[in-house]
Formats: structure tokens, sequence, C-alpha cells
């Protein structure tokens, strides 16, 4: 058991992707262990993104190799990834516009989570409406997920990756554009899934929220990682302030 | 309903429809009824591909033409029983469906609608060049003297076997739409990258999606030759069944399977009627009034502009 916890649930290792002659990450690592709250930082086109697309599997990586619980994944496309338990949320959320809320936590449960849990029928309904009670979307369960508000897109992102039962969470952006009160609620609601052991790599630029959902927060700049580690110390390292701040 | 109990009413109306169409002494019934149900099956077929994945498929013609000649070459080679034929071309058609399934693999959008046509053509000119059933020329398919289940005409039986082929394609594409891989297919439709990530194995399932689609126009079009008694490329290569495949979907509604039936029941019956009434060059031009139409005033089709309604009701 102690071996478990100890074991990395996913390690990146000198991940390089290349659009054309630009290369978007420069031999990256990463390590994050189960459980985990890691905030991932950096200036806009520093590679965030691309990073969690390689990680999730969405686009592939020239370089490097990407492990989850021990096991290889580099090669295994996005829906293997996520059925072994590797969600992520889109920065620009793409929710299913044709389905209603409640469906669109379906695909997942039904997709993904089911691969490891036995679900019935009515256990995935229920499944699904405790997930948008959590998210605070219980109210529009039956709405048309195309028509919903960018407030309310980004809270039903973050309620479909839930909905694949991670252990590890990859939350791209969720709280752009939100309130502060909003904000709170979704870093209630991310630290709530600590409880159930899933682990989380935030992507933000709410600096306020990253400071105090994070255990440990990772820097990347133009591809590069500058900077791992307590996050008050990540905050007065000068190179991260350099970088955000300019000479 | 289940599957199985809708299975068991479609097959049991269309045999219904078989029996009390023997009390229609008019053959010219037969013959646009026939074209009327081919389109339902071509509009069924195709919305599989295209409402419910979102993949659009502008060669039809190839598939439907690929029934059409492998009924041809059974005829020249063998010449098979009809039900032997039937399946040969259903399953030719699959397998070439099967081919466009890996083509979605890097082609989206109009792109796989390019390639599609694009396929259409160099299937066309393949049989043009295939000389053993009949190239340019095209070939003579008779009509088999004796007529089995006592039936007083060749067009009878084809159009008896129309009509249990439209319930199949109904009874799929309706168990495809309500089951679990119906909704991966809509979510596949809606986004595909967020599908992906959801756990849906997109390109397994597009395959699937397009081998399906294929094989059901394939059936389409495996009773042709039999129906024309003559096939030639132009016919079965004939732009208006991509045309027609797609504006019918699209005018009825293509988010469930109800849609194309009711498009292609209407845009079907208005050509047949034309047809006989005014002329069979204004075919084409219908479709295309009536698809711009339909697109301003009910993008959704018919079944959506139904579905809107009922909700504004509600």
């Amino acid at each position: 058991m102690a071996d478990a916890l100890n074991e990395p649930l996913l390690e990146v290792c000198g991940v390089t992707k290349r659009f054309g002659g630009f290369t978007a990450l420069d031999k990256v690592d990463l390590v994050v262990r189960p459980g985990e709250r890691l905030g991932l930082i950096g200036p806009n086109g520093s590679g965030k993104s691309t990073l969690v697309n390689c990680i999730s599997g969405t686009l592939r990586n020239e370089e490097g190799g990407i492990r989850f619980e021990g096991r290889d994944i580099g090669k295994e496309p996005a829906h293997r990834r996520t059925r072994l338990g590797l969600a992520r949320s889109f920065q620009i959320p793409k929710p299913f516009a044709s389905m209603s809320v409640l469906d669109n936590l379906r695909i997942p449960l039904v997709y993904a989570a089911r691969q490891h849990e036995k679900l019935s029928k009515s256990h995935i309904t229920d499944e699904a409406l405790h997930i948008l009670q959590q998210v605070g979307l219980g109210d529009k369960v039956h709405a048309m997920s195309g028509g919903l508000t960018q407030v309310d897109m980004r809270k039903l992102e973050l309620a479909r990756a839930m909905a694949a039962k991670p252990k590890l969470l990859i939350s791209d952006e969720a709280m752009a554009g939100l309130s502060a009160s909003e904000v709170d609620d979704i870093l209630v609601l991310l630290s709530g899934l600590r409880q159930q052991g899933v682990a989380v790599i935030m992507i933000e630029h709410v600096m306020r929220a990253v400071m105090k959902f994070s255990e440990r927060v990772a820097v990347l700049v133009a591809g590069r990682k500058i900077a791992d580690g307590d996050p008050q110390a990540v905050a007065n390292n000068m190179e991260v302030v350099t970088a955000y701040l300019g000479q | 309903m289940s599957n199985r109990a809708f299975a068991a009413a479609a097959f049991t109306i269309a045999l219904a429809i078989v029996a009390a169409s023997r009390l229609i002494p008019n053959d010219y019934f037969f013959s646009a009824a026939y074209t009327v149900l081919q389109f339902i099956i071509l509009a069924t077929a195709w919305n599989i591909l295209g409402g419910y994945t979102g993949y659009v498929n502008f060669g039809s013609a190839a598939f439907f033409a690929t029934g059409a000649y492998s009924t041809v070459f059974l005829y020249k080679a063998l010449h098979a029983p009809l039900i032997v034929m039937i399946v040969t071309g259903t399953l030719a058609a699959g397998l070439l469906g099967l081919a466009v399934g890996y083509l979605t693999l890097r082609l989206r959008g109009v792109f796989f609608a390019i390639a599609t046509l694009a396929l259409a053509v160099v299937l066309y000119t393949f049989v043009v060049n295939w000389d053993y059933v009949g190239g340019a020329r095209g070939a003579y398919i008779l009509q088999p003297r004796d007529i089995p289940f006592g039936l007083p005409r060749y067009i009878h039986l084809l159009y008896s076997a129309m009509v249990l082929m439209t319930a199949l394609a109904l009874i799929v594409a309706r168990a495809i739409e309500t089951s679990t891989i119906g909704r991966g297919l809509a979510a596949i439709r809606d986004d595909e990258v967020a599908a992906e990530c959801a756990g849906v194995p997109t390109l397994r399932l597009k395959i699937f999606s397009a081998t399906v689609s294929g094989a059901l126009m394939g059936m389409a079009g495996t009773t042709f030759p039999y129906y024309l008694s003559y096939v030639e490329p132009s016919a079965a290569f004939n732009l208006s069944y991509a045309v027609n495949s797609i504006a019918m979907p699209l005018i009825g509604g293509m988010m469930s399977w109800v849609g194309p039936v009711i498009g292609a029941v209407l845009l079907g019956t208005v050509q047949q009627v034309v047809q006989v009434t005014i002329s069979s060059a204004w075919n084409l031009l219908i479709v295309g009034v009536l698809l711009v139409v339909f697109v301003t005033l009910a993008p959704n089709g018919i079944m959506g502009w139904v579905e809107a309604w009922r909700r504004r009701k509600r």
C-alpha cells in the first residue's frame, strides 16, 4: 500500500512537441502523485495546453514518454487514456450541443466510467444528476447544452470530465471569466475530489486560485519547465517573476 | 418500444403492405412505389453516416452502383438467384463503406465530402472500362420467366423485396439511433475531440457507421438491374442518387430515423408525379428549389420543425 502511494500516477519524461519549425514543448518532465493537487502556470503561449493535449492524447508528442500508473500510454488513443482514468476539460468549451446537459454527462459515464465500474442504467442517471448538482448545474439538467452561457459551459466541461470517474483530472482554465464566488465554488469542488483520491492538474491564470489550491506549482515558459515546487517558493522565484512581468 | 418489438411490427406491416398491394391492378403503381422505396432506403442509409455521425457522403451513387454491378456480375457469372445477389451486393458495398470509414481518419468536413465524390468518379471510370459487366455500353439483364410466390409479374417480386428491404433498413437505423452506439455517434457529430476525450472510441464507431451506411445503400442497388432490365454506368452512378440521398434527410430531418422517411416519401412522390405530369427533366430542379426553401425556412427539416413546435406548446 505504501508503495502504491509513492508510485507516481503520471510520469511525463522529456516530452517534446514541434509544430513545423516551432518547438512548443522542449523536453518537459512532470510527475503527479496519486491524489496530488498540482498547479500548472505560465504565460500565454507557453505550451500549457499543448502539454495537456499530449498527456490526454489529442496530440502526439514526437519525443519522450508518458506513463500512467506505471504503464506506457504514449501510443494509446485518447479514448483509452480516458478509460484508464485520465480525464480533462477543455479551455474552449466543447459541449455536445445537440444533447441536453444530462445527456452530455451520460456519454463519459457510459463510455468511460462503465469500463471500470459496474453502473446500471438508473445508476448512470443518478450519478449524472449528482455531479451536475455538485457543479451547480442542478437546475439546468434538461436544458440544451448548446444554449448555455459561457460560465455554465465551463461548469459542464468540468462536470463531464468528472463523469469519466478519473484518477487524474486535468482542468484547463475552468475558471476564466468566473466571478470570485464562482471561483470559490469550483475550488471547493476540486478540493472535494481530493477526498475521493482524485489527483488534479489545474491550469489557471487566476493566481489566487492556483495559490490557494495547489500543493505544488510547475511553471512553463516558452515550452520549458523553469520551476517546480512549493507554491510560495515558486512565486518568489526571480526567473518566474521575470517571465511574467518582464525585465 | 424495444428493438425486437419494432422489428416485429415493421416486418408485419411490410408483409401486410405486400399482401394488400396484390389487389392493385395498375402495374405503374409498382414501378413508381419501387422508386420511392429505393429512395427511402438510400436516405435512411445516408443518414446513418451523414445525420447521426456528421460525415457528409457525396458518393452515395458509388455504393448504390456497387450493389447494382455486383448483381450484374453475379448474373453474368453464375445466374445466381435474387436473394444471393441482394446479400452479395450488400456485403460488397459494406466493404466499400469500411474503406470510406478509414478515410474519416484524416478527412473531415468538406474534404471528406470531396473524397467520397472522387471515390464515385474513380469507381465509375473503373466500371466504364470493365468489359465483363458491359463497360460503357451497359448490360442487359433479363428478368427470369418463372416468378415465385405466384406473383403475376416480376416487378411485383422486386417491389415486394424492396418493401422488406425498406423495413430492414428502418429497423437497423432505429436500432443504431437508440443504442449506446447511437449516442456515441451523436457525440462524434457534435464534437469529435470532446467525444474521444469522453472515452468514445471514435474511429471504431465511425468505421461501423460508414460500413452499415454503405451496406444499406448497396442493398438498395442490388435489384436495380432487374428493375430496368438494362444497366449502364451513367444510370447506376447517376448524380441524382447522391443529391437525393442528401436532400431527403435534410428536408425530413436528420436527427431521427423518421426524418429521412418523410423526406424520401415527400420528395420521391413529388418527383414521380412531376415525371408523369410535366417532364422528367424537372426532377433535380424541384429537389433544388425544395432544398433552398427548407434550408431557409426549416433548417432542421420537417421533424426539427415539428419538434420545435411541440416544445413551444409545452
